[in-house]
């Protein structure tokens, strides 16, 4: 039997293999801003920001398996408690994210506790996330005190000196702050999943009778679920506003925006750890060469200017992608690694065993 | 682990519990107690209400009349977890495991109810698998179990949240005879070794005689008859519901063909 000691395991945690993968990856993304130019940084700051919500989104549909299409409104509950109390007031954007966070996971807890108290479960609690992202939405349009329909913006200053205290900076300081958070957010989900509360998602995920059955205070693990994936998705709506330095609810609140914060953990794999970010880095890539590639068909002789081309494409390549890999992109990455290794290990095997024949 | 010491009282005291649903009896008025240590066998033909039984005693339902006390404590209407807190361990008919945890992570889940450190219940969850001889599917995911490792893995979970009481619910249900008696085996060494109580229904005689101190016979959600494994199979209104009125006349006259 194969029982190492229990420890001796969780001392060994990542393998070698990963550990040399993820350090690559890290020193990479502190070395890219020296390297590249304004474009690929402020795409790479779109590919954190997506990295990150989906990490926050992908605790609780990902472990839990509770689907929200509704993460826009904690985004946005982030974004303009700090915006608002920093405009109104002069409140430092981290006392803003206190509020900011606060808030979406009293919102999320309230709204999990809702539909979770009355049975309301899969796509049905899905349109209660829809719905309480959209009332917001109107709710905001005509909330003066943070601009209504009109728009909240904050002022443009001292662009050259990076002010931490006050998120006023180059776009090089936000890019090392969403590192750092998607980093964070990365290493609690490890530390999550490998406690109890973790095990419980998934448990509940996977049947959530049998989970209760087995002790699971099922209602109690999912609105935390909910709460913390709230609470880490107003983080980076801090981090979007001061990024933007404006704010509509129009777009803020937008489904369309809750969508796009599924879809990297979606296509790069649901409940996965390293899913969520290969996911941002694909759709982001996708997004900017299709957007690349319309433009110079545009432009070139034969003047093709097809409306809705870019979303088409876009849509019809991420139809393919969960088409062919259902599991999304990482884990087919790493059944592809294992699978190469697995041959590497037997051709060696294989060369041994004629070396020694 | 401690039968000589505990009191002389059931651990399981059912005490005339029903449950209607929309006019269907699908409990009505049972009661029947469980002794310490003992194996107790509810059976019955499909619909007589043994699942709904099972349901009333781990939670899944209130009853609507009736009590179940479980170790001198009043666990009626009790939600599931709370239930299993209690002392109730239970595994389901059609068999739920976690699809995509391995083996060992479905143990783990129900040994994390006792040990909040995992390499704790980590540890407990081998021993667990080992004494239901899955301990080499451990680090296999649960979807690639076949049934009757399923059924295993189902008791394993169960007997993991530490119950007092195990509650079977068809356990051997489509399995072939060998694999019913590996584990009749495998459920007399438990009761021995651990001195867990246990309740189960199960369409298997086989297992039934096999393993039963006692059996409680339902029939149209109500308890027809109720006594060791012997009597009960002699009992003409049992061998009635079971193989209808000439059968039982032809048998209880002693015909035999």
């Amino acid at each position: 039997m194969t029982t190492l000691p229990a420890p001796a395991k969780a001392a060994a945690g990542l393998p070698l293999r990963s550990r040399i993968g993820l350090g690559l990856f890290v020193a990479a993304m502190l070395a890219a801003p020296f390297f590249v130019g304004d474009y690929v940084l402020s795409v790479l700051i779109i590919v954190l920001f997506s990295a990150y919500l989906g990490q926050a989104w992908n605790i609780m549909m990902g472990f839990a398996g509770q689907l929200s299409i509704g993460h826009a409104l904690y985004v946005g509950l982030g974004a303009y408690a700090s915006a608002a109390l920093f405009v109104h007031f002069g409140l430092p954007p981290w006392i803003g994210m206190l509020v900011g966070v606060a808030l979406a996971t009293l919102v999320g807890s309230a709204i999990g506790a809702l539909g979770f108290r009355f049975g309301v479960q899969g796509v049905y609690f899905a349109l209660l996330t829809i719905a309480f992202a959209e009332f917001t939405r109107v709710l905001f349009d005509h909330f003066d005190w943070v601009g209504g329909s009109g728009g909240l913006f904050l002022p443009v200053t001292n662009r050259g000196g990076n002010d931490l205290v006050n998120l006023r900076g180059s776009p090089v300081m936000f890019y090392y702050l969403l590192l750092a958070m998607t980093l964070g957010v990365l290493a609690l989900c490890r530390a999550l999943l490998r406690r109890r509360i973790g095990y419980y998602w998934l448990a509940i995920r996977e049947d959530q009778d049998a989970a209760q059955a087995a002790g699971i205070d099922v209602f109690r693990c999912k609105v935390l679920a909910v709460a913390l994936s709230a609470g880490l998705t107003a983080v980076a709506g801090v981090l979007q506003a001061f990024y933007n330095n404006n704010l509509y609810p129009e777009t803020t609140f937008a489904t369309g925006r809750s969508v796009e914060i599924m879809l990297a953990p979606i296509i790069g794999g649901l409940g996965t750890l390293f899913g969520p970010v290969l996911g941002a880095f694909a759709l982001t890539a996708l997004g900017e060469g299709l957007t690349t590639l319309v433009g110079r068909l545009a432009e070139s002789g034969y003047g093709l200017h097809l409306d809705g081309l870019k979303p088409f494409l876009y849509g019809l390549t991420l139809v393919l992608i969960i088409a062919m890999q259902p599991t999304g992109l990482w884990p087919w990455l790493c059944r592809l690694g294992a699978s190469l290794s697995g041959r590497n290990r037997r051709r060696r095997a294989v060369a041994g065993t004629e070396r020694r024949a | 682990m401690s039968t000589e010491n505990a009191t002389t009282q059931p651990l399981l005291v059912v005490e005339g519990i029903s449950k209607r649903f929309r006019g269907l009896k699908a409990v009505d008025n049972v009661s029947f107690t469980v002794p310490r240590g003992g194996i107790v066998s509810l059976i019955g033909p499909n619909g007589a209400g043994k699942t709904t039984t099972f349901n009333l005693i781990a939670g899944v339902y209130a009853p609507d009349t009736g009590r179940v006390v479980l170790d001198g404590i009043d666990i009626t209407g009790l939600r599931p977890d709370r239930a299993c807190h209690a002392g109730i361990g239970r595994t389901f008919q059609i068999v739920k495991p976690f699809a995509a945890l391995t083996v060992e992570e479905n143990v783990l889940v129900g040994a994390l109810r006792r040990h909040p450190n995992v390499e704790a219940a980590r540890r407990e969850s081998r021993a667990i698998l080992e004494r239901l001889g899955l301990a080499e599917k451990a680090a296999q995911p649960a979807q690639g179990l076949t049934l009757p490792e399923r059924k295993r893995l189902e008791t394993a979970r169960a007997l993991a949240t530490g119950p007092k009481i195990l509650l079977l619910d068809e356990v051997m249900a489509g399995l072939r005879p060998v694999e019913i008696d590996r584990m009749v085996t495998t459920f007399r060494d438990l009761c021995r070794e651990t001195g867990i109580t246990i309740l189960l229904t199960e369409h298997v005689m086989r297992a039934v005689m096999a393993l039963s101190d006692r059996i409680v016979v339902l029939h149209h959600g109500q308890k027809i008859c109720e006594g060791p494994p012997e009597q009960v199979a002699r009992d003409p209104g049992v061998l009635e519901s079971y193989l209808g009125h000439a059968a039982a006349a032809d048998a209880s006259t002693g015909g035999t063909h």
